[in-house]
């Protein structure tokens, strides 16, 4: 290899300088921006537990969906015993009606952009 | 060395066996997790194995001649967030007004009733029992359910408009674009379409689904919109075509539709 005292070292120093957001962490120690949903509903439990409903809620969305348009199924009796109209807009928005504290804040940090709100209608937020 | 052949089947049939095994097993384990959640319809919900509708053309016409009444559309389109583009070209509509002679082609004739040239009708979807626009949408975002209705999942729709083209009736409108602004004063319970998706008339499922008939037929002040099940002989649909002569739009298309007009 030719020049290869300064091949290595250059790609050691960019691979110090691509990881040094990570470094910085570690030694820092205040590690991470955490995504912090609000939720201002008065209601004790979601359709699901929370950590379920973290990590499933678009699965979820999605059998509902087409629970409620192909089969025409309106009703989820979820684990807990209660019955609830499957429904983004009736529902779910009905506890979460602060979609910018609490959809946006998580998604805007993992950057997806799910298209529900091109035509589902969002809550009118209080300024 | 190396498996023989022998060995190497034995291993795969021990490895499948485990996993199809394993499935079972762990389907039998989670099964009440599975079991608790479960989604079902209302039990207020209308339920018909053939839903149609009849329009008494007659009074429909004398209340439109009255008063220019549009009691329908504008219950329709407020229920479902139907846009008003203020331009023919641009128009979605789910039920609208035309004559006669444009709504049934095929029954008009230089002799027509004078009653009937040029007199208003109502025209939507006619939720055919053979329906061209469900054999023609390439993602199944039109399809018919059991009880006739023929249902638009908006999600699905990548708006290629071949139903608009398989449609004989003009009753698929287009969102040539963005459909929200142009919404006045949505409602927050039930969605608006997004620009590039095709919409049409859902005989109201989401109110069937809560046990009310359709917008329209509430809205109609002098009853001329019907709505029943055909499947049932009680039902007043049945009564009322038993009792008159009725027309379909273009039957002879075989597409077979279920809005009757008492003419």
């Amino acid at each position: 290899m030719y020049d290869g005292g300064k091949i290595v070292a250059g790609l050691i120093v960019f691979l110090a300088a691509v990881t040094s957001p990570i470094w910085y962490n570690v030694v820092t120690g205040k590690a991470e921006y955490k995504p912090e949903p609000k939720i201002v509903t008065q209601e004790k439990e979601c359709v699901a537990p929370k950590a379920w409903m973290t990590a499933m809620h678009m699965t979820l969305l999605n059998d509902w969906r087409d629970s409620v348009v192909r089969e025409g199924n309106r009703v989820y009796v979820a684990a807990n015993g209660k019955a609830y109209n499957m429904s983004l807009q009736n529902t779910c928005m009905q506890c979460h009606s602060n979609k910018s504290e609490f959809c946006d804040r998580c998604h805007n940090y993992t950057s997806v952009n799910p298209y529900c709100w091109d035509c589902h209608v969002e809550p009118k937020e209080k300024k | 060395m190396g498996v023989n052949r022998r060995d190497f089947l034995k291993i795969t049939g021990l490895g499948t066996l485990a996993g199809v095994g394993g499935k079972a097993a762990a389907d039998l384990v989670f099964k009440g997790q599975a079991e608790a959640q479960e989604a079902k319809p209302r039990e207020e919900a209308l339920v018909g194995k053939r839903w149609a509708m009849v329009v008494d053309t007659k009074k429909c016409m004398e209340k439109i001649k009255k008063d220019g009444c549009k009691d329908c559309s504008i219950a329709c389109h407020a229920v479902h967030n139907v846009p008003d583009f203020g331009n023919p070209k641009d128009e979605i509509k789910w039920i609208w007004q035309d004559t006669f002679e444009h709504i049934c082609p095929n029954q008009h004739h230089p002799f027509t009733s004078e009653n009937l040239e040029g007199a208003p009708f109502l025209a939507l979807c006619n939720h055919c029992d053979n329906p061209p626009c469900v054999r023609v949408c390439p993602t199944k975002a039109t399809f018919q359910r059991e009880d006739g209705i023929v249902l638009m999942d908006f999600h699905r729709c990548i708006g290629c408009r071949f139903c608009m083209a398989g449609c004989p009736y003009g009753s698929r409108s287009f969102n040539w674009r963005d459909p929200r602004p142009f919404v006045q004063n949505a409602r927050e319970d039930f969605p608006t379409r997004m620009r590039g998706v095709v919409e049409k008339c859902n005989f109201c499922a989401e109110r069937l689904a809560e046990g009310k008939p359709p917008a329209c037929v509430e809205a109609c002040t002098v009853k001329a919109l019907i709505f029943g099940d055909l499947e049932d002989p009680e039902s007043e649909v049945r009564k009322v075509l038993h009792e008159h002569y009725s027309i379909r739009r273009k039957p002879e298309l075989g597409t077979m539709p279920q809005i009757y007009y008492l003419v």
